[in-house]
Protein backbone atom coordinates (compact mmCIF):
# COMPACT_ATOMS: atom_id res chain seq x y z
CA UNK A 1 0.00 0.00 0.00
CA UNK A 2 1.55 3.32 -0.93
CA UNK A 3 0.98 6.73 0.61
CA UNK A 4 -1.20 8.22 -2.14
CA UNK A 5 -3.53 5.25 -1.98
CA UNK A 6 -3.70 5.55 1.81
CA UNK A 7 -4.65 9.24 1.66
CA UNK A 8 -7.15 8.60 -1.15
CA UNK A 9 -8.77 5.80 0.85
CA UNK A 10 -9.05 7.90 3.99
CA UNK A 11 -10.63 10.73 1.98
CA UNK A 12 -13.04 8.35 0.24
CA UNK A 13 -14.11 6.73 3.49
CA UNK A 14 -14.71 10.10 5.14
CA UNK A 15 -16.61 11.61 2.23
CA UNK A 16 -18.82 8.59 1.55
CA UNK A 17 -19.75 7.92 5.17
CA UNK A 18 -20.46 11.59 5.88
CA UNK A 19 -22.48 11.92 2.67
CA UNK A 20 -24.58 8.86 3.47
CA UNK A 21 -25.16 9.83 7.09
CA UNK A 22 -26.17 13.35 6.11
CA UNK A 23 -28.53 11.92 3.50
CA UNK A 24 -30.50 10.34 6.34
CA UNK A 25 -32.07 13.58 7.69
CA UNK A 26 -32.96 14.61 4.14
CA UNK A 27 -34.62 11.23 3.65
CA UNK A 28 -36.67 11.62 6.81
CA UNK A 29 -37.87 14.97 5.48
CA UNK A 30 -38.76 13.40 2.12
CA UNK A 31 -40.53 10.59 3.95
CA UNK A 32 -42.65 12.91 6.09
CA UNK A 33 -43.47 15.42 3.39
CA UNK A 34 -44.09 12.58 0.93
CA UNK A 35 -46.47 10.86 3.33
CA UNK A 36 -48.21 14.23 3.69
CA UNK A 37 -48.69 14.56 -0.05
CA UNK A 38 -49.86 10.97 -0.44
CA UNK A 39 -52.32 11.19 2.45
CA UNK A 40 -53.63 14.63 1.44
CA UNK A 41 -52.25 16.45 4.46
CA UNK A 42 -49.45 18.91 5.00
CA UNK A 43 -46.68 17.13 6.88
CA UNK A 44 -44.05 19.12 8.79
CA UNK A 45 -44.11 22.66 7.35
CA UNK A 46 -43.32 25.01 10.24
CA UNK A 47 -39.54 24.84 10.66
CA UNK A 48 -37.89 26.67 7.78
CA UNK A 49 -39.12 26.82 4.18
CA UNK A 50 -41.27 23.74 3.39
CA UNK A 51 -40.29 22.37 6.79
CA UNK A 52 -36.76 21.75 5.49
CA UNK A 53 -35.14 22.39 8.87
CA UNK A 54 -37.40 19.89 10.62
CA UNK A 55 -34.72 17.13 10.52
CA UNK A 56 -32.31 19.56 12.19
CA UNK A 57 -34.80 20.17 14.97
CA UNK A 58 -35.33 16.40 15.27
CA UNK A 59 -31.60 15.86 15.49
CA UNK A 60 -31.23 18.41 18.30
CA UNK A 61 -34.16 16.81 20.07
CA UNK A 62 -32.54 13.35 19.83
CA UNK A 63 -29.33 14.70 21.32
CA UNK A 64 -30.98 16.34 24.30
CA UNK A 65 -33.54 13.67 25.13
CA UNK A 66 -32.83 11.76 28.31
CA UNK A 67 -30.88 8.61 27.49
CA UNK A 68 -32.82 6.03 29.48
CA UNK A 69 -31.26 2.64 30.20
CA UNK A 70 -33.95 0.52 31.85
CA UNK A 71 -32.72 -1.19 35.05
CA UNK A 72 -33.24 -4.82 34.01
CA UNK A 73 -31.45 -4.80 30.65
CA UNK A 74 -28.23 -6.68 29.95
CA UNK A 75 -26.22 -3.50 29.87
CA UNK A 76 -23.12 -4.23 27.71
CA UNK A 77 -25.08 -5.78 24.87
CA UNK A 78 -27.90 -3.26 25.22
CA UNK A 79 -25.43 -0.43 24.60
CA UNK A 80 -23.67 -2.32 21.82
CA UNK A 81 -26.73 -3.24 19.72
CA UNK A 82 -27.41 0.12 18.00
CA UNK A 83 -23.73 0.34 17.09
CA UNK A 84 -23.79 -3.11 15.49
CA UNK A 85 -26.82 -2.12 13.40
CA UNK A 86 -25.31 1.13 12.18
CA UNK A 87 -21.83 -0.32 11.53
CA UNK A 88 -23.21 -3.23 9.51
CA UNK A 89 -25.28 -0.81 7.43
CA UNK A 90 -22.33 1.48 6.77
CA UNK A 91 -19.98 -1.45 6.02
CA UNK A 92 -21.96 -2.21 2.88
CA UNK A 93 -21.10 1.22 1.48
CA UNK A 94 -17.44 0.20 1.16
CA UNK A 95 -17.91 -1.69 -2.08
CA UNK A 96 -20.58 0.40 -3.82
CA UNK A 97 -19.15 2.09 -6.91
CA UNK A 98 -20.70 5.58 -6.93
CA UNK A 99 -18.90 6.50 -10.15
CA UNK A 100 -16.14 5.13 -12.38
CA UNK A 101 -12.81 6.64 -11.43
CA UNK A 102 -11.50 10.11 -10.76
CA UNK A 103 -8.14 11.42 -11.93
CA UNK A 104 -6.17 13.10 -9.17
CA UNK A 105 -2.59 14.26 -9.66
CA UNK A 106 -2.17 12.10 -12.76
CA UNK A 107 -3.39 8.95 -11.01
CA UNK A 108 -6.61 7.09 -11.55
CA UNK A 109 -8.48 6.67 -8.29
CA UNK A 110 -11.52 4.35 -8.35
CA UNK A 111 -14.54 5.94 -6.69
CA UNK A 112 -15.47 2.82 -4.69
CA UNK A 113 -13.61 2.55 -1.38
CA UNK A 114 -12.67 -1.08 -1.96
CA UNK A 115 -12.64 -2.60 -5.43
CA UNK A 116 -12.32 -6.25 -4.46
CA UNK A 117 -13.04 -9.38 -6.45
CA UNK A 118 -15.81 -10.48 -4.07
CA UNK A 119 -17.42 -7.03 -3.83
CA UNK A 120 -21.05 -8.01 -4.33
CA UNK A 121 -20.75 -10.75 -1.73
CA UNK A 122 -19.42 -8.25 0.81
CA UNK A 123 -22.78 -6.49 0.54
CA UNK A 124 -24.54 -9.74 1.42
CA UNK A 125 -22.14 -10.30 4.31
CA UNK A 126 -22.86 -6.82 5.68
CA UNK A 127 -26.60 -7.36 5.54
CA UNK A 128 -26.09 -10.69 7.29
CA UNK A 129 -24.32 -8.94 10.15
CA UNK A 130 -27.12 -6.39 10.46
CA UNK A 131 -29.30 -9.16 11.89
CA UNK A 132 -27.16 -9.20 15.05
CA UNK A 133 -27.98 -5.60 15.92
CA UNK A 134 -31.69 -6.37 15.93
CA UNK A 135 -31.35 -9.76 17.61
CA UNK A 136 -29.12 -8.40 20.37
CA UNK A 137 -31.31 -5.34 20.90
CA UNK A 138 -34.39 -7.51 21.29
CA UNK A 139 -32.72 -9.92 23.68
CA UNK A 140 -30.79 -7.46 25.83
CA UNK A 141 -33.86 -5.25 26.42
CA UNK A 142 -35.27 -8.02 28.63
CA UNK A 143 -38.78 -7.25 27.47
CA UNK A 144 -41.25 -9.67 25.86
CA UNK A 145 -42.27 -7.27 23.09
CA UNK A 146 -38.66 -6.46 22.27
CA UNK A 147 -37.65 -10.12 22.20
CA UNK A 148 -40.58 -11.06 19.96
CA UNK A 149 -39.82 -8.10 17.71
CA UNK A 150 -36.17 -9.04 17.52
CA UNK A 151 -36.87 -12.70 16.75
CA UNK A 152 -39.50 -11.83 14.16
CA UNK A 153 -37.29 -9.30 12.54
CA UNK A 154 -34.27 -11.55 12.34
CA UNK A 155 -36.29 -14.49 11.00
CA UNK A 156 -37.70 -12.14 8.38
CA UNK A 157 -34.26 -10.89 7.40
CA UNK A 158 -32.80 -14.41 7.24
CA UNK A 159 -35.72 -15.60 5.08
CA UNK A 160 -35.53 -12.72 2.64
CA UNK A 161 -31.75 -12.79 2.46
CA UNK A 162 -32.25 -16.07 0.61
CA UNK A 163 -34.37 -14.45 -2.10
CA UNK A 164 -31.98 -11.51 -2.23
CA UNK A 165 -28.93 -13.75 -2.61
CA UNK A 166 -30.60 -15.80 -5.35
CA UNK A 167 -31.38 -12.63 -7.32
CA UNK A 168 -27.80 -11.43 -6.87
CA UNK A 169 -26.42 -14.82 -7.96
CA UNK A 170 -28.38 -14.67 -11.23
CA UNK A 171 -26.57 -11.42 -12.07
CA UNK A 172 -23.22 -12.94 -11.14
CA UNK A 173 -23.91 -15.92 -13.41
CA UNK A 174 -25.03 -13.65 -16.23
CA UNK A 175 -22.11 -11.19 -15.99
CA UNK A 176 -19.49 -13.77 -15.04
CA UNK A 177 -17.92 -11.52 -12.41
CA UNK A 178 -18.35 -10.56 -8.75
CA UNK A 179 -16.77 -7.16 -9.12
CA UNK A 180 -19.42 -4.38 -8.99
CA UNK A 181 -17.38 -2.13 -11.30
CA UNK A 182 -17.17 -4.84 -13.97
CA UNK A 183 -20.89 -5.56 -13.69
CA UNK A 184 -21.60 -1.89 -14.35
CA UNK A 185 -19.10 -1.67 -17.22
CA UNK A 186 -20.65 -4.72 -18.92
CA UNK A 187 -24.08 -3.14 -18.71
CA UNK A 188 -22.74 0.17 -20.00
CA UNK A 189 -21.31 -1.58 -23.06
CA UNK A 190 -24.55 -3.42 -23.86
CA UNK A 191 -28.03 -3.43 -22.38
CA UNK A 192 -29.03 -3.20 -18.73
CA UNK A 193 -29.41 -6.50 -16.88
CA UNK A 194 -33.07 -5.78 -16.14
CA UNK A 195 -33.82 -6.40 -19.85
CA UNK A 196 -32.45 -9.95 -19.62
CA UNK A 197 -33.37 -10.80 -16.04
CA UNK A 198 -36.65 -9.01 -15.25
CA UNK A 199 -37.70 -11.67 -12.71
CA UNK A 200 -34.45 -11.28 -10.80
CA UNK A 201 -35.04 -7.53 -10.66
CA UNK A 202 -38.50 -8.02 -9.17
CA UNK A 203 -37.24 -10.55 -6.62
CA UNK A 204 -34.48 -8.18 -5.51
CA UNK A 205 -36.93 -5.27 -5.31
CA UNK A 206 -39.35 -7.17 -3.07
CA UNK A 207 -36.56 -8.65 -0.94
CA UNK A 208 -35.11 -5.15 -0.59
CA UNK A 209 -38.29 -3.94 1.11
CA UNK A 210 -38.14 -6.83 3.55
CA UNK A 211 -34.43 -6.44 4.24
CA UNK A 212 -34.93 -2.80 5.18
CA UNK A 213 -37.88 -3.74 7.42
CA UNK A 214 -40.15 -1.26 5.68
CA UNK A 215 -43.84 -1.41 4.90
CA UNK A 216 -45.43 -3.60 3.61
CA UNK A 217 -42.92 -5.80 5.47
CA UNK A 218 -42.43 -3.81 8.67
CA UNK A 219 -43.67 -6.60 10.94
CA UNK A 220 -40.75 -6.13 13.38
CA UNK A 221 -42.27 -2.88 14.53
CA UNK A 222 -45.94 -3.64 14.06
CA UNK A 223 -47.17 -1.11 16.63
CA UNK A 224 -50.52 -2.75 17.22
CA UNK A 225 -48.91 -6.05 18.23
CA UNK A 226 -45.39 -5.35 19.40
CA UNK A 227 -45.36 -1.70 20.60
CA UNK A 228 -42.09 -0.65 18.93
CA UNK A 229 -40.58 -4.06 18.23
CA UNK A 230 -36.92 -4.59 18.98
CA UNK A 231 -36.24 -0.93 19.77
CA UNK A 232 -39.10 -0.45 22.25
CA UNK A 233 -36.71 0.15 25.17
CA UNK A 234 -34.37 2.47 23.30
CA UNK A 235 -34.47 6.23 23.51
CA UNK A 236 -32.47 9.28 22.52
CA UNK A 237 -29.43 8.77 20.24
CA UNK A 238 -29.50 4.99 20.69
CA UNK A 239 -32.94 4.90 19.07
CA UNK A 240 -31.68 7.38 16.51
CA UNK A 241 -28.87 5.00 15.53
CA UNK A 242 -31.38 2.24 14.71
CA UNK A 243 -33.32 4.81 12.76
CA UNK A 244 -30.21 5.87 10.82
CA UNK A 245 -29.30 2.24 10.17
CA UNK A 246 -32.72 1.69 8.61
CA UNK A 247 -32.28 4.62 6.25
CA UNK A 248 -28.71 3.69 5.34
CA UNK A 249 -30.02 0.19 4.58
CA UNK A 250 -32.60 1.78 2.31
CA UNK A 251 -29.84 3.61 0.43
CA UNK A 252 -27.80 0.39 0.14
CA UNK A 253 -30.82 -1.56 -1.15
CA UNK A 254 -31.56 1.08 -3.76
CA UNK A 255 -27.89 1.26 -4.77
CA UNK A 256 -27.70 -2.54 -5.06
CA UNK A 257 -30.76 -2.59 -7.36
CA UNK A 258 -29.32 0.17 -9.52
CA UNK A 259 -25.83 -1.34 -9.68
CA UNK A 260 -26.90 -4.88 -10.49
CA UNK A 261 -29.85 -4.30 -12.78
CA UNK A 262 -30.07 -0.70 -13.98
CA UNK A 263 -26.64 0.09 -15.31
CA UNK A 264 -25.23 1.47 -12.06
CA UNK A 265 -23.37 4.72 -12.49
CA UNK A 266 -23.07 4.43 -16.28
CA UNK A 267 -24.04 7.42 -18.40
CA UNK A 268 -25.88 6.46 -21.62
CA UNK A 269 -23.82 6.87 -24.79
CA UNK A 270 -26.33 9.29 -26.34
CA UNK A 271 -25.63 11.74 -23.53
CA UNK A 272 -21.93 11.04 -23.06
CA UNK A 273 -21.13 11.25 -26.79
CA UNK A 274 -22.51 14.68 -27.82
CA UNK A 275 -21.32 16.38 -24.62
CA UNK A 276 -17.84 14.92 -25.04
CA UNK A 277 -17.55 13.93 -21.39
CA UNK A 278 -14.18 12.53 -20.34
CA UNK A 279 -12.01 12.34 -17.25
CA UNK A 280 -13.29 13.99 -14.11
CA UNK A 281 -16.29 15.53 -15.93
CA UNK A 282 -17.42 12.06 -16.92
CA UNK A 283 -16.95 10.88 -13.33
CA UNK A 284 -19.12 13.77 -12.10
CA UNK A 285 -21.79 12.91 -14.68
CA UNK A 286 -21.64 9.28 -13.55
CA UNK A 287 -22.09 10.33 -9.94
CA UNK A 288 -25.16 12.35 -10.98
CA UNK A 289 -26.54 9.42 -12.99
CA UNK A 290 -26.13 7.11 -9.99
CA UNK A 291 -27.67 9.64 -7.61
CA UNK A 292 -30.71 10.12 -9.87
CA UNK A 293 -31.36 6.40 -10.19
CA UNK A 294 -30.88 5.74 -6.47
CA UNK A 295 -33.01 8.80 -5.68
CA UNK A 296 -35.87 7.39 -7.71
CA UNK A 297 -35.85 4.13 -5.74
CA UNK A 298 -35.61 5.97 -2.43
CA UNK A 299 -38.75 7.84 -3.42
CA UNK A 300 -40.27 4.53 -4.51
CA UNK A 301 -39.65 3.09 -1.04
CA UNK A 302 -41.43 6.08 0.51
CA UNK A 303 -44.23 5.90 -2.04
CA UNK A 304 -44.93 2.23 -1.36
CA UNK A 305 -44.72 2.69 2.41
CA UNK A 306 -47.64 5.11 2.41
CA UNK A 307 -49.66 3.24 -0.21
CA UNK A 308 -49.79 -0.42 0.88
CA UNK A 309 -51.05 -1.93 4.13
CA UNK A 310 -48.96 -4.31 6.27
CA UNK A 311 -48.82 -8.07 5.64
CA UNK A 312 -49.64 -10.62 8.31
CA UNK A 313 -46.57 -12.50 9.56
CA UNK A 314 -47.56 -15.84 8.02
CA UNK A 315 -48.27 -14.10 4.70
CA UNK A 316 -44.87 -12.49 4.87
CA UNK A 317 -43.11 -15.81 5.46
CA UNK A 318 -45.25 -17.37 2.71
CA UNK A 319 -44.10 -14.79 0.17
CA UNK A 320 -40.50 -15.16 1.21
CA UNK A 321 -40.26 -18.93 1.07
CA UNK A 322 -42.97 -19.98 -1.39
CA UNK A 323 -42.75 -17.22 -3.97
CA UNK A 324 -39.39 -15.45 -3.89
CA UNK A 325 -37.19 -18.52 -3.39
CA UNK A 326 -38.68 -20.61 -6.24
CA UNK A 327 -38.71 -17.55 -8.51
CA UNK A 328 -35.10 -16.90 -7.57
CA UNK A 329 -34.09 -20.43 -8.52
CA UNK A 330 -36.02 -20.23 -11.80
CA UNK A 331 -34.29 -16.97 -12.52
CA UNK A 332 -30.85 -18.49 -11.95
CA UNK A 333 -31.78 -21.33 -14.33
CA UNK A 334 -32.89 -18.70 -16.86
CA UNK A 335 -29.61 -16.80 -16.49
CA UNK A 336 -27.64 -20.03 -16.97
CA UNK A 337 -29.79 -20.86 -20.02
CA UNK A 338 -29.10 -17.41 -21.49
CA UNK A 339 -25.34 -17.73 -21.00
CA UNK A 340 -24.76 -21.41 -21.74
CA UNK A 341 -27.37 -22.24 -24.41
CA UNK A 342 -28.25 -19.00 -26.17
CA UNK A 343 -24.81 -17.49 -25.67
CA UNK A 344 -26.27 -14.11 -24.68
CA UNK A 345 -23.95 -11.82 -22.73
CA UNK A 346 -24.73 -8.35 -21.42
CA UNK B 1 0.14 20.11 5.09
CA UNK B 2 1.93 16.83 5.80
CA UNK B 3 4.07 15.77 2.83
CA UNK B 4 2.93 12.47 1.37
CA UNK B 5 6.36 10.90 1.80
CA UNK B 6 6.05 11.30 5.57
CA UNK B 7 3.10 8.94 5.53
CA UNK B 8 5.05 6.20 3.78
CA UNK B 9 6.30 4.35 6.88
CA UNK B 10 2.76 4.44 8.27
CA UNK B 11 1.38 2.94 5.05
CA UNK B 12 3.96 0.16 5.27
CA UNK B 13 3.29 -0.50 8.96
CA UNK B 14 -0.51 -0.53 8.72
CA UNK B 15 -0.99 -4.15 7.58
CA UNK B 16 1.34 -5.34 10.36
CA UNK B 17 -0.52 -3.30 13.00
CA UNK B 18 -3.80 -4.62 11.62
CA UNK B 19 -2.59 -8.22 11.78
CA UNK B 20 -1.47 -8.07 15.41
CA UNK B 21 -4.60 -6.18 16.37
CA UNK B 22 -6.85 -8.73 14.69
CA UNK B 23 -4.90 -11.64 16.13
CA UNK B 24 -5.16 -10.21 19.64
CA UNK B 25 -8.89 -9.63 19.22
CA UNK B 26 -9.38 -13.19 17.94
CA UNK B 27 -7.55 -14.75 20.89
CA UNK B 28 -9.20 -12.55 23.53
CA UNK B 29 -12.66 -13.16 22.07
CA UNK B 30 -11.97 -16.90 21.94
CA UNK B 31 -11.19 -16.74 25.66
CA UNK B 32 -14.49 -14.90 26.06
CA UNK B 33 -16.34 -17.73 24.29
CA UNK B 34 -14.93 -20.25 26.74
CA UNK B 35 -14.95 -18.27 29.96
CA UNK B 36 -18.09 -16.14 29.86
CA UNK B 37 -21.14 -17.48 31.70
CA UNK B 38 -23.93 -16.09 29.54
CA UNK B 39 -24.69 -18.20 26.41
CA UNK B 40 -25.82 -15.23 24.30
CA UNK B 41 -22.69 -13.25 25.12
CA UNK B 42 -20.60 -16.34 24.32
CA UNK B 43 -22.28 -16.60 20.91
CA UNK B 44 -21.50 -12.92 20.28
CA UNK B 45 -17.86 -13.49 21.25
CA UNK B 46 -17.81 -16.31 18.71
CA UNK B 47 -18.96 -13.83 16.06
CA UNK B 48 -16.08 -11.53 17.03
CA UNK B 49 -13.61 -14.43 16.64
CA UNK B 50 -15.00 -15.24 13.19
CA UNK B 51 -14.87 -11.60 12.09
CA UNK B 52 -11.29 -11.19 13.30
CA UNK B 53 -10.20 -14.30 11.37
CA UNK B 54 -12.07 -12.98 8.32
CA UNK B 55 -10.10 -9.75 8.74
CA UNK B 56 -6.83 -11.72 8.68
CA UNK B 57 -7.96 -13.42 5.46
CA UNK B 58 -8.72 -10.00 4.00
CA UNK B 59 -5.21 -8.82 4.96
CA UNK B 60 -3.89 -11.67 2.80
CA UNK B 61 -6.06 -10.28 -0.04
CA UNK B 62 -8.09 -13.49 0.14
CA UNK B 63 -11.27 -11.46 -0.21
CA UNK B 64 -13.48 -14.32 -1.24
CA UNK B 65 -12.45 -16.49 1.68
CA UNK B 66 -12.96 -13.56 4.08
CA UNK B 67 -16.42 -12.78 2.75
CA UNK B 68 -17.49 -16.42 2.76
CA UNK B 69 -16.33 -16.70 6.36
CA UNK B 70 -18.59 -13.78 7.28
CA UNK B 71 -21.60 -14.89 5.20
CA UNK B 72 -21.57 -18.56 6.13
CA UNK B 73 -20.30 -18.61 9.71
CA UNK B 74 -21.04 -15.18 11.18
CA UNK B 75 -24.07 -14.39 9.02
CA UNK B 76 -25.84 -17.76 8.99
CA UNK B 77 -24.65 -20.41 11.40
CA UNK B 78 -24.05 -18.31 14.51
CA UNK B 79 -27.27 -16.35 13.83
CA UNK B 80 -29.13 -19.64 14.08
CA UNK B 81 -27.23 -20.59 17.23
CA UNK B 82 -28.05 -17.23 18.83
CA UNK B 83 -31.64 -17.58 17.70
CA UNK B 84 -32.04 -20.95 19.38
CA UNK B 85 -30.37 -19.77 22.59
CA UNK B 86 -32.76 -16.81 22.72
CA UNK B 87 -35.82 -18.96 22.00
CA UNK B 88 -34.87 -21.37 24.78
CA UNK B 89 -34.22 -18.32 26.96
CA UNK B 90 -31.22 -19.92 28.65
CA UNK B 91 -30.00 -18.23 31.80
CA UNK B 92 -26.36 -17.89 32.79
CA UNK B 93 -24.51 -21.15 33.49
CA UNK B 94 -24.68 -22.41 37.04
CA UNK B 95 -21.53 -21.69 39.03
CA UNK B 96 -19.67 -24.48 40.75
CA UNK B 97 -16.38 -26.34 40.44
CA UNK B 98 -15.96 -29.04 37.79
CA UNK B 99 -15.81 -32.68 38.88
CA UNK B 100 -12.63 -34.77 38.97
CA UNK B 101 -13.50 -36.59 35.74
CA UNK B 102 -14.07 -33.30 33.90
CA UNK B 103 -10.73 -31.92 35.06
CA UNK B 104 -8.78 -35.05 34.04
CA UNK B 105 -10.49 -35.43 30.66
CA UNK B 106 -10.23 -31.69 30.02
CA UNK B 107 -6.51 -31.66 30.82
CA UNK B 108 -5.88 -34.65 28.52
CA UNK B 109 -7.84 -33.06 25.66
CA UNK B 110 -6.09 -29.72 26.17
CA UNK B 111 -2.67 -31.42 26.08
CA UNK B 112 -3.56 -33.32 22.92
CA UNK B 113 -4.86 -30.18 21.22
CA UNK B 114 -1.82 -28.17 22.27
CA UNK B 115 0.43 -30.90 20.85
CA UNK B 116 -1.44 -30.87 17.53
CA UNK B 117 -1.38 -27.08 17.23
CA UNK B 118 2.29 -27.00 18.21
CA UNK B 119 3.18 -29.61 15.61
CA UNK B 120 1.25 -27.73 12.91
CA UNK B 121 2.79 -24.39 13.90
CA UNK B 122 6.33 -25.85 13.97
CA UNK B 123 5.69 -27.05 10.43
CA UNK B 124 4.88 -23.72 8.84
CA UNK B 125 6.72 -21.09 10.87
CA UNK B 126 9.95 -20.27 9.01
CA UNK B 127 9.04 -22.06 5.78
CA UNK B 128 6.10 -19.79 5.01
CA UNK B 129 8.33 -16.73 5.24
CA UNK B 130 10.68 -18.04 2.57
CA UNK B 131 8.19 -19.82 0.29
CA UNK B 132 6.62 -18.03 -2.65
CA UNK B 133 3.16 -16.70 -1.81
CA UNK B 134 0.40 -17.61 -4.21
CA UNK B 135 -1.37 -14.31 -5.02
CA UNK B 136 -4.48 -16.21 -6.08
CA UNK B 137 -4.92 -17.71 -2.60
CA UNK B 138 -8.53 -17.39 -1.45
CA UNK B 139 -9.65 -15.48 -4.55
CA UNK B 140 -12.89 -16.26 -6.39
CA UNK B 141 -11.36 -18.03 -9.38
CA UNK B 142 -8.92 -20.12 -7.33
CA UNK B 143 -11.57 -21.15 -4.81
CA UNK B 144 -14.06 -21.99 -7.57
CA UNK B 145 -11.55 -24.14 -9.43
CA UNK B 146 -10.56 -25.95 -6.25
CA UNK B 147 -14.17 -26.61 -5.22
CA UNK B 148 -15.41 -27.76 -8.62
CA UNK B 149 -12.15 -29.38 -9.72
CA UNK B 150 -9.89 -31.23 -7.32
CA UNK B 151 -12.30 -31.22 -4.38
CA UNK B 152 -15.54 -31.78 -6.30
CA UNK B 153 -16.44 -35.21 -4.86
CA UNK B 154 -15.50 -34.51 -1.22
CA UNK B 155 -17.48 -31.26 -1.45
CA UNK B 156 -20.58 -33.00 -2.82
CA UNK B 157 -20.36 -35.77 -0.20
CA UNK B 158 -20.20 -33.18 2.58
CA UNK B 159 -23.28 -31.43 1.15
CA UNK B 160 -25.12 -34.76 1.07
CA UNK B 161 -24.15 -35.45 4.68
CA UNK B 162 -25.51 -32.02 5.68
CA UNK B 163 -28.72 -32.69 3.76
CA UNK B 164 -29.12 -36.05 5.51
CA UNK B 165 -28.65 -34.37 8.88
CA UNK B 166 -31.28 -31.77 7.95
CA UNK B 167 -33.82 -34.39 6.86
CA UNK B 168 -33.09 -36.38 10.00
CA UNK B 169 -33.75 -33.35 12.18
CA UNK B 170 -37.10 -32.78 10.46
CA UNK B 171 -38.11 -36.42 10.90
CA UNK B 172 -37.21 -36.41 14.60
CA UNK B 173 -39.02 -33.12 15.20
CA UNK B 174 -42.10 -34.34 13.35
CA UNK B 175 -42.32 -37.60 15.27
CA UNK B 176 -42.22 -35.66 18.52
CA UNK B 177 -45.00 -33.36 17.25
CA UNK B 178 -47.24 -36.31 16.40
CA UNK B 179 -46.81 -37.91 19.81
Amino acid sequence: MDAVLLVATVVKVTVIVLAMVSLVPILTWVERRGSGIIQLRLGPNRVGPFGLFQPLADGIKFFFKEDIVPPFVHRPTYVLAPGISLCAAILALAVLPLAGSFEVAGRTIPAAIADVDAGVLLLLAASGLGVYGILVAGWSSNNKYSLMGGLRSSSQMISYELGLSLAVISVLVFCGTLRPVEIVEKQAAGLWNVVFLPVGFLVLLVAGFAETNRLPFDLPEAESELVGGYHTEYSSMKFSMFFMAEYVNMIVSAALLVTLFLGGYSVPAFIRGPLGLTGNLLAAAELLSFALKVGFFLWFFVWVRWTLPRFRFDQLMGIGWKVLVPLGFLNIAWAAFLVAVLGVTP
Amino acid sequence: MIPLAALFPLAIALPRIAFWGLAAVAVLAALGVVLHRNPVVEALFLVVVLLAVAGIYALMHAWFLAVLQVIVYAGAIVVLVTFVIMLLNLGPEARGGPGVLTVVLGALLALGLAGLVGRAAAGFGPRAAGAAWNPQFGRVAAMGKALFGAWFWPFEVVSLALLAALVGAVVVAKRRLEE
